[in-house]
Parts: structure tokens; sequence; C-alpha cells
């Protein structure tokens, strides 16, 4: 579904010349749950960028489907991204001061779809990750745990194809994680939504179908986990 | 996607509300500056026309001395004899009236009330010319003024001060040290356009106000209306003429009299008004600009600020084109907000002003919805640059930012 062929990323030049991504290959099945791993600054976060359509390769090239993504102007990468992709931060990145249904509901508001249609899937959405009751709180009055999966019900309320997940349970504990790394699972096996994440907890990896290791820039190890 | 947009801008304002008022100051000011100049000034302009009016219409003033506007100048200046009225009678067209008018202040007696008036010495023709009318009785006559009886016509003020109210024509007044008996009561005029109290007068054959009142035989002014606002230029040059050969001013001398229009002194004094309106609005436009500035500034302000927020709206599916229309929208909405209450406070403020200077309270609803109009077009002229700036983010940066 997802291809990358030899894609590298290069910032700066001369001697301030720094190589994030020096040829990589990855192809992504449909169902997949990819666990990306690699310590920082070892190009995964950029590999994850790149696949999320938020940058572009300095060389290569990357197919969605048979379409190349990396040549697309901005505002179509927005609107692929839109359509296919949804977003988990670490940070969580909800917008304070605003309501978990509304924060459910800004994909779709920008998508332009009808209030009472949004609001309906928002809910669903709100359902799916188990936190039913809580529509009207913000983030202020939610733990991170509930906040994290906030974030997630926004990721999946479009129907995306791939989620794409940056550490989401790098700012939880220990039992909060594994209730996230659960939820991340079920969406996967029951919905078949497929899911890369970038993590260094390996306990969280664990989860996953498949484990891809960066270091300096390329893939070390890449291997399918018995599921 | 607009109505979202508008309600979003609007909690965003709310959530700073002190910032968002001092944002909004300036387009306060000016759009409240323009709308009280602009309401005040119309009302100053309706209220001098109005003035002019009352005057008389198609009025010509001759006065003695060269200078144009103010009291005649003194002894210098020969005033005009009883000669240069039946001259100008005999030879002026197109005329509804020539009136001679001589005034002198002062104290009108009646029983224990007394009253410092404008005693004006006149023809009958005098309320033809100035377009006085009367409520009760009727002018004295022409045989009056040959004779130079004691009577005269008296104005509201006077009515209202001396009698009370109650029917005056009649009553024997004094006038100075000559008793006087009232044959008719004015309708009231109110004040004149140089603020003096029109409807405190008495009015009485010239004859009798020279001989009784004044002492002497100098008339001050004459009054003369023509019969059309066409006829003033033609009237006034052979007014000028007349009173020439009369007063025998030589043929190489100035005219040691004055013949003034009195719609041109309308004409002069209404665009009086509106250049000083248009000054002031000058001001109120710098204002604004400076008001635009400001909302630039704050809206810099609050795209830095929002970074992190922008980064996420871009990641989870908005478009460049929707991040701008955020942004645009909301400097548009605090705009009119601003233009908003800049309206209110502007027609306030030309309430507050109308009343005290006594002119009346004229909404133009063009300027207002102008006003409104171009608070939005500010919003949107200098609220595009920082909405272009939150548009053009980059995402993965903005979504770093702390």
């Amino acid at each position: 579904m997802l291809a990358l062929r030899n894609v590298q990323k290069i910032y700066g030049e001369g001697a301030a010349r720094a190589v994030a991504l020096g040829g990589v290959d990855v192809d992504v099945q449909p169902g997949e749950f990819i666990a990306i791993m690699g310590a920082s600054g070892s190009g995964k976060s950029t590999c994850m960028n790149i696949l999320g359509c938020l940058d572009r390769p300095t060389a290569g090239s990357f197919k969605f489907h048979d379409v190349e993504i990396s040549s697309l102007s901005n505002d179509a990468r927005a609107l692929f991204r839109r359509t296919y992709l949804g977003f988990v931060f670490q940070g969580f990145n909800l917008l304070a001061r605003t309501t978990a249904l509304e924060n459910v509901e800004l994909p779709l508001i920008y998508r332009g779809m009808p209030k009472a249609e949004r609001h309906r899937q928002a809910a669903r959405a709100m359902k799916a990750v188990g936190l039913e009751g809580r529509e009207h709180h913000t983030p202020g009055e939610l733990s991170g745990g509930q906040q994290q999966r906030v974030a997630i019900a926004r990721a999946i309320v479009t129907n995306p194809k791939v989620l794409l997940a940056d550490e989401p349970t790098g700012n939880l504990d220990s039992s909060r994680s594994h209730d996230i790394m659960k939820l991340l699972q079920a969406l996967n096996r029951e919905q078949g939504l497929t899911i890369l994440m970038v993590t260094h907890d390996p306990d969280m990896a664990k989860y996953c179908t498949r484990h891809i290791v960066f270091s300096d820039g390329h893939i070390v190890d890449d291997k399918r986990m018995a599921a | 996607m607009l109505w979202e947009s508008v309600k979003l801008a609007l909690r965003t304002i709310r959530r700073n509300v002190l910032r968002s008022i001092l944002t909004l100051l300036g387009i306060v000011i000016g759009v409240g500056a323009v709308i009280a100049l602009v309401t005040l000034g119309q009302g100053t302009t309706d209220k001098v026309r109005a003035d002019m009016a009352k005057l008389g219409s198609n009025m010509l003033i001759a006065r003695p001395g060269a200078s144009a506007m103010g009291p005649p100048s003194g002894a210098e200046s020969r005033s005009f004899t009883m000669r240069d009225i039946e001259a100008l009678r005999a030879g002026l067209r197109n005329v509804r009236g020539v009136a001679p008018t001589s005034n002198k202040q002062e104290k009108v007696v009646y029983g224990t009330a007394s009253l410092d008036v404008t005693v004006t010495g006149t023809e009958p023709d005098y309320f033809t010319v100035q377009d006085w009318s009367f409520i009760d009785g009727t002018s004295f006559s022409e045989s009056d003024n040959r004779s130079g009886t004691n009577v005269c016509v008296v104005g509201a003020t006077l009515v209202k001060d001396l009698f009370g109210g109650s029917p005056a024509v009649g009553e024997t007044i004094r006038v100075g040290n000559m008793p006087c008996t009232i044959v008719g009561t004015l309708a009231a005029k109110g004040q004149s356009a140089f603020g003096s109290d029109q409807d405190n007068t008495v009015v009485m054959p010239l004859r009798t106000f020279l001989r009784r009142i004044a002492g002497n035989t100098r008339i001050a002014t004459i009054s003369v209306s023509a019969s059309t606002a066409d006829d003033l230029a033609p009237v006034q040059a052979s007014m000028i003429d007349i009173l020439r050969d009369t007063r025998r001013v030589g043929e190489n001398e100035d005219d040691d009299f004055s013949v003034r229009d009195l719609t041109q002194i309308a004409a002069t004094m209404s665009s009086t008004t509106s250049l000083m309106t248009g000054l002031l609005g000058a001001v109120a436009a710098v204002s604004l600009l400076v008001g635009g500035i400001g909302i630039m500034n704050i809206m810099l302000v609050s795209v830095a600020e929002r970074t992190r927020e922008i980064g996420i709206r871009l990641a989870i599916g908005a478009l460049a084109n929707q991040v701008l229309t955020q942004f645009l929208v909301e400097a548009v909405v605090l705009c009119l907000l601003g233009g908003l209450i800049g309206i209110a406070l502007g027609l306030g403020l030309a309430y507050t002003g109308a009343t005290f200077l006594q002119v009346p309270f004229v909404v133009n609803t063009g300027v207002v919805i102008g006003a409104f109009c171009f608070s939005g077009l500010i919003g949107l002229i200098f609220g595009f640059f920082p909405a272009r700036r939150a548009a053009q983010l980059d995402p993965i940066e903005a979504l770093r930012h702390e």
C-alpha cells in the first residue's frame, strides 16, 4: 500500500550537511501494525514525517497505491493527508479549551461535513475509544490517557487508511500506555486499520506485528512477528 | 465552513477580551470619529440652511461702508437716506419688496416687567422681505409710517416674557420713553445663524423709530427680496448701480456701501462646515489606518502564539486556504466588532454634541453602513498578511513549536 524506494532526506548543505535518511526502502501492507524503533536521531521520525506527508524526501520515491506522492503540490499532499491518514502525537496535541467532542469533530469540519452528520460520527469515534460520557470535557479536565484516547478518536473519525502514531505512549505511565496499546491493537485487529507507530519502548512494540529498527539513517532490522 | 470560522473567531476574541478590546480601540476611535463628525457636520449644515431660509428667501442686504460683513463701520460711512430707498423702489425690477431698517437696543416695559429688546424701525415691506408671518393682528400701515404713529409689532419672545403668552394686540408697552400700541404679533423664528434670538424684537414704523427712539435720520441697512433665485444677480447689480448714483459715488471711486447676497453667505458657511468635516474626517482616516496596523500587529502575535494550534489543524486536514480563511475571518470579525462599537460611540457622541450645540441630530445611514463595511475592509487588508503567514507555516515546524 505504502512504498518507500531509496528515500533520502538530507538537511543543510556543505559542512552543515546532515543525512537524516540515507536511502530507505519500506513496503507497508494493509492491516499491518508496525513499530518503528531506534535511538533518537536515527531517522525514524524523519521517515515517519515523510510517510505522513508532512515532509518531502530529498531523493527517492514515495508511492501510495502506485501514486507518486513526493512530487505532489502542498495542497495536493494536504488533501491526500486528510483523505487517507490519521495522526496521533506524543503530546496529544488537542486544542485547549475546546471540548473533546469538538476536537474530534475538527477534521470533519475541514472536510465540510454538515453538523448533524459530524456530531454522529464524532460520537461514534468517542465510543470506539471508550470515552462515552466525556464528550463535553475539555482536555484540561481529562487525564493523559483520556486525552490520548480523544486524539485517537480524532485520528480515526475520518476513517483513514493509515494511522500514524508518533510515540503515542511517550507521555503516559506504564498502565495507561498498555491501555492505549490495547486500544490501538483492537483498532488494528477489528477494523483492519493499518498503524505505523514510532516508539523506543520494546514493551509497547510487543503489540505490533512488525518491527522496523533504524540506526544512523538506515534500516538495520525489519522483522515480522508472530501474531 | 465560513460560519464555523466566524464562531471560532468569536470564541478566540472572547478568550482574550482585554487584548481584543485594546486592539479594537484604534478602529473604534476612527469609526466613532467619522460617524460623530459626519453626523454633527450634517446637522450643522442643515441648521445653517434652515436658519438662512428663515432670514428670508432670495434676500439682498445693503449696508453702508465697504466692509463686507459686520456692523457699519461708524462715522466715515454715510448711512442711507429715504432718497436711496425711493430710487431703489423706482428702479428695481423683479423684487418683492424693499425695506429700509435701523436697529437699536432698548428697554421695553409692560406693567412691572421689562426686557432688553432689539427695536427695528422699518416699513411694512419688511415683513414680506423677511418672510415674517403674523399669528395675531397685522402689520402697521403705510399711513402709520408716514405719520409716525406710536404703533408696533412684537416678536414671540416678547409676548412670552412680558405677557406670559396672553394676547398682546391692543396693549400698550413702553419702548424706551415712548408708549407704543401693539398692532400685531409675529410667528416665532428661533435663533439666527449667528446665535441671536430673532424673536426678541419690536418692529415699528421707520419714521416713528427715527424720531422717537434713534433721534437721527440714519438708515442702517436696506433689505431687498428678489422674486426668484435667478433674479438675485441682476437685482444685486442694479442695486449697486442705483446706490452709486444716488450716493454720488464718482466713477473711479470704490463703493462706499456693500450689497450682500444671503444665499452666498449660506453657501460660504456650508462650505466652511464641510471643509471642517473633511479635515477632521482625514484625521479620523489616519486613526483608522493606525487601527488597522494595530489589528495587523495583534494578528501577527496571535499567529505566533498559536503556531502549535495551526500545526495541529494542518496535520488533521486543514488546507492552507482554510487556515488563511480562519485568520482572515478573525481579523474581519474583530474589525467589524470595532466598527459596531465605533458606530454606537460615534452616534452617541453626535447625539450629545447635537443636543449641546442645538443642531438637529441627522443620522446619515449611508455613512453608517459605509463605516461598517470599511472597518471590515480594514480587517481584510490588514489581516491578510498575518493570515497568509499562518497558512504558509510548515506543519512539522508548527507542531514542534512550543
